[in-house]
């Protein structure tokens, strides 16, 4: 019986997983299809890491091909190697090989778009003087022949020096094989001859680099001549002195900055090259652009913003709601099998009360969180987010920012980690540290279990004219969350950060579609992130907190609860026999979790919470709740499942009954909107910490956030108690 | 004349830009340079920033760098 089988497979049939041979560089202009590209290319097969000893992260991904393997490296879009902004700095510093750790890219896929060939062939042109090989991915060919743009593809590579250029779809994949192709050879490509936009900047740099005492590569010296603050600026002058450098300059760019000189250049080589390769059929305007155009007039424009921005928040409370009470549900019932099958005692309280309780009270926001960074997700790809920009930088304007902190302040509603490192394309040092101080002012998704536990448990769920009121409590505490960012900001930029007013340039992307499959992989990934802390962190934190909780068990407390209930079998009997010993086990219960450390730790915190209106319990899960401040719900799920009414199965209801020793109430209306108001600006969260930390490069900025952030926390919640309790 | 007394929907040729005054340089950068048509598509509330087109895409300028930009306009009823 022990023959032995062989199966033949089709040799197509087998995918071979092989490990890449080079590693390319993805670069274009922002919203050129480069996203979407990238991950029709690597598909799922990404990374998100950081490069050894910087403070960059590494987005990369795999490309299988038919002989080999690449590695992908997605650069931010940018629009030149200028260095305006943290993002460009990084492209340029990563393309020349200048992050230490890492080596240069063995080759380049550049992303053109065919609807913005004046743009790209810019940028273009700035990277063909890196002299590495590279492949010319020219997306959005679709979108440019609807458009009325022609397109000769052999006149441009005539132009610029026989580099290939393919033709792609990234959204159907059209174009994607022969691409393939190209990428497995392109070590093999012949480099292609730079195109001669300005012979004085070239000769210039030529002679130089062909200098005695010269150590700087060709593009180091291209660079050090246009920008006067770069390191390789710094070699260049001590090679020559300052003085004859200047020289040099001046001669080539006049009294003018650099850059306008090498802008005025180089577009004059793009706007012709694009007169002969380019053919613009006049625009038929078309019903549904005249719509379009209609909508960015001023007006129209700024009411559509905030219309959609109502929308999102609303659509993220009543969408969600049957998801989660499924979730809901489902966690209750796994809870009572668990309790049903274990024996009473410590496995059966850490697994109902510690792990179901605890993970399950957060896993139940998943839909929200998902539904809210779809939002932003489709509303950044589909060019909405820099439509607002353009909208809100009057506004911004008015508290020293410009447009440009708009987009990292409204993608800090999902959440602050991902909206600080957008904070990158601002130009200004100060602006962005202004911003970044801003960003986690906005309510972000973790802040969403916590305020959807308060709304839902303490404001009633009726409408309000059109609206229901705990939308309009939820739309307050977004605007309480902006409001404390805008002022902030004003504070800071007339104070620490005082500085000139920033400046705003940027390209408006029309509108556009977003692509499936690029919105679902970057919400698949916040999914993951968001279950790996449910795992990991809250996990982690629950089981703690379970423990504080059930230990000690006190033998008295027992020995009390036992002789109690002899005493009611004696006088009672039947139901209300069943209702006095429940009653007795749960004052059993709140008075183990009393005498537990957690109690105890509680205790001796609750005084500087008393003014607040807290209890020890609330107390000790907001303080659980620094590290991550989603957690607070965990904990309050671990705690009040130990230690209150077992009648009550919502967290919320057990909230509603959960009184003082005396009997009065903890959770008073003024105490709810303290504990919101709190949450609100409260910075409670070490992710966000440390991104500040990596992003500013010092531990001034976080600690300052900190600090500030929670004095103004404190205060808030104790003037809103306080006089709240007054009325 | 300045691009910034351009009208809504009008077009004109920018034919010298100064480099100098702050903020500018970045909006060349975009390709706002010498010899290109631009067009005035749409404005924020207020008239600032504008929306102007170069070679199909548009770019926000705010009010006080269009000062900038000299042009001549391009009639539009050709």
């Amino acid at each position: 019986m022990s023959e032995t089988q062989t199966a033949y497979v089709p040799v197509d049939k087998i995918k071979i997983r092989r490990r890449p041979t080079a590693s390319i560089a993805v670069i274009g202009n922002p919203n050129s299809g480069k996203s979407t590209l990238f991950n029709r290319l690597t598909g799922l097969r990404q990374t998100t890491g950081n490069y050894p000893g910087v403070t960059v992260e590494k987005h990369s991904g795999i490309l299988q091909l038919s002989e080999s393997a690449l590695e992908l490296v997605d650069l931010p879009g940018i629009y030149c190697l200028g260095g305006f902004s943290a993002d460009e700095r990084i492209a340029v510093d990563l393309l020349l090989g200048r992050i230490a750790g890492t080596r240069q890219p063995d080759g380049l896929l550049i992303v053109l778009d065919a609807t913005h060939l004046y743009q790209g062939l810019y940028l273009l042109q700035q990277l063909m003087e890196m002299e590495l090989p590279m492949v010319v991915a020219m997306t959005m060919t679709d979108v440019a022949t609807s458009a009325g743009i022609d397109i000769s593809i052999e006149v441009l590579q005539r132009h610029l020096g026989g580099i290939p250029i393919y033709p792609v779809v990234a959204t159907t994949g059209r174009g994607l094989d022969t691409l393939k192709e190209a990428l497995e050879s392109i070590s093999d490509a012949p480099a292609p001859s730079i195109p001669e936009s300005w012979p004085e900047l070239s000769s210039t740099a030529d002679s130089l680099v062909n200098h005695a005492a010269n150590t700087l590569t060709r593009i180091d010296m291209i660079q050090a001549l246009l920008h006067p603050e770069s390191q390789q600026a710094e070699t260049l002058d001590q090679q020559l002195g300052a003085g004859p450098v200047e020289e040099i300059r001046e001669k080539l760019f006049g009294d003018e900055p650099p850059q306008a000189c090498e802008a005025r250049h180089r577009y004059r080589w793009v706007h012709n090259v694009l007169r002969e390769s380019q053919h613009r059929a006049p625009l038929i305007e078309r019903f549904g652009a005249r719509g379009l155009r209609w909508m960015n007039r001023p007006w129209p424009a700024t009411l559509m913003f905030f219309a959609v921005m109502a929308l999102v928040f609303q659509a993220v409370f009543s969408w969600a709601t049957p998801m989660m009470e499924g979730i809901d549900q489902g966690a209750t019932w796994l809870a009572e099998q668990a309790g049903s099958l274990l024996p009473a005692g410590a496995l059966s309280s850490f697994i109902t009360d510690g792990v179901i309780a605890g993970v399950g009270s957060v896993i139940v926001f998943l839909p929200q969180i998902l539904i809210l960074f779809l939002f932003i997700i489709v509303l950044e790809d589909s060019g909405f987010l820099a439509r607002a920009a353009f909208l809100m930088d009057r506004i911004m304007r008015t508290v020293g920012l410009s447009g440009q902190s708009v987009i990292p302040m409204l993608s800090s509603f999902a959440c602050a980690v991902p909206a600080i490192m957008a904070t990158r394309v601002i130009p200004d040092r100060r602006d962005r540290i202004a911003t970044i101080l801003a960003a986690p002012f906005m309510t972000c998704s973790a802040r969403l279990p916590v305020y959807a536990l308060l709304i839902a448990a303490f404001v009633p769920d009726t409408s309000v004219g059109w609206f229901n009121l705990q939308g309009l409590v939820l739309l307050g505490l977004y605007l309480l969350g902006i409001a404390g960012g805008l002022v902030t900001a004003w504070l800071l930029k007339r104070s620490a950060l005082r500085g000139p007013k920033p400046h705003f340039a940027l390209a408006l992307p029309e509108f556009r579609w977003p692509n499936l499959q690029t919105v679902l992989i970057k919400l698949l990934e916040r999914a993951r992130v968001f279950l790996k802390r449910a795992g990991t962190v809250i996990f982690l934190v629950a089981i703690i907190v379970w423990g504080l909780a059930y230990f000690p068990r006190s033998a008295e407390v027992d020995s009390t609860l036992q002789a109690a209930i002899q005493q009611a079998e004696s006088s009672y009997t039947g139901d209300q026999l069943a209702v006095e010993i429940r009653e007795l086990e749960n004052k059993a219960a709140a008075d183990q979790l009393e005498q537990s450390y957690l109690g105890r730790a509680g205790k001796s915190i609750e005084p500087v919470f008393t003014p607040l209106g807290w209890d020890w319990r609330v107390s000790a899960a907001v303080i659980a709740g620094f590290p991550a401040r989603e957690v607070v719900v965990a904990v309050m799920g671990t705690i009040y499942a130990v230690g209150e009414d077992a009648e009550e199965a919502s967290l919320a209801g057990k909230l509603r009954s959960a009184t003082w020793p005396d009997g009065r109430p903890i959770f008073t209306v003024p105490m709810v909107l303290g504990l919101l108001l709190f949450y609100a600006w409260c910075l409670q969260c070490a992710a966000t910490i440390a991104t500040i930390r990596r992003e500013t490069n010092s531990w001034r900025w976080p600690l300052f956030a900190w600090t500030y952030m929670t004095i103004i926390g404190y205060v808030g919640a104790l003037l809103i108690y306080q006089l709240g309790s007054l009325l | 004349m300045t691009l910034k007394e351009l009208n809504p929907g009008q077009s004109a040729r920018i034919e010298a830009v100064d480099a100098r005054q702050p903020g500018v340089v970045r909006l060349m950068v975009l390709g706002l340079i010498e010899g290109v048509e631009v067009q005035y598509e749409n404005s924020a509330i207020g008239g600032d920033p504008m929306e102007v087109s170069v070679h199909g895409t548009a770019i926000s300028v705010r009010r006080q760098q269009a000062g900038s930009f000299r042009i001549s306009p391009i009639s539009t009823n050709v």
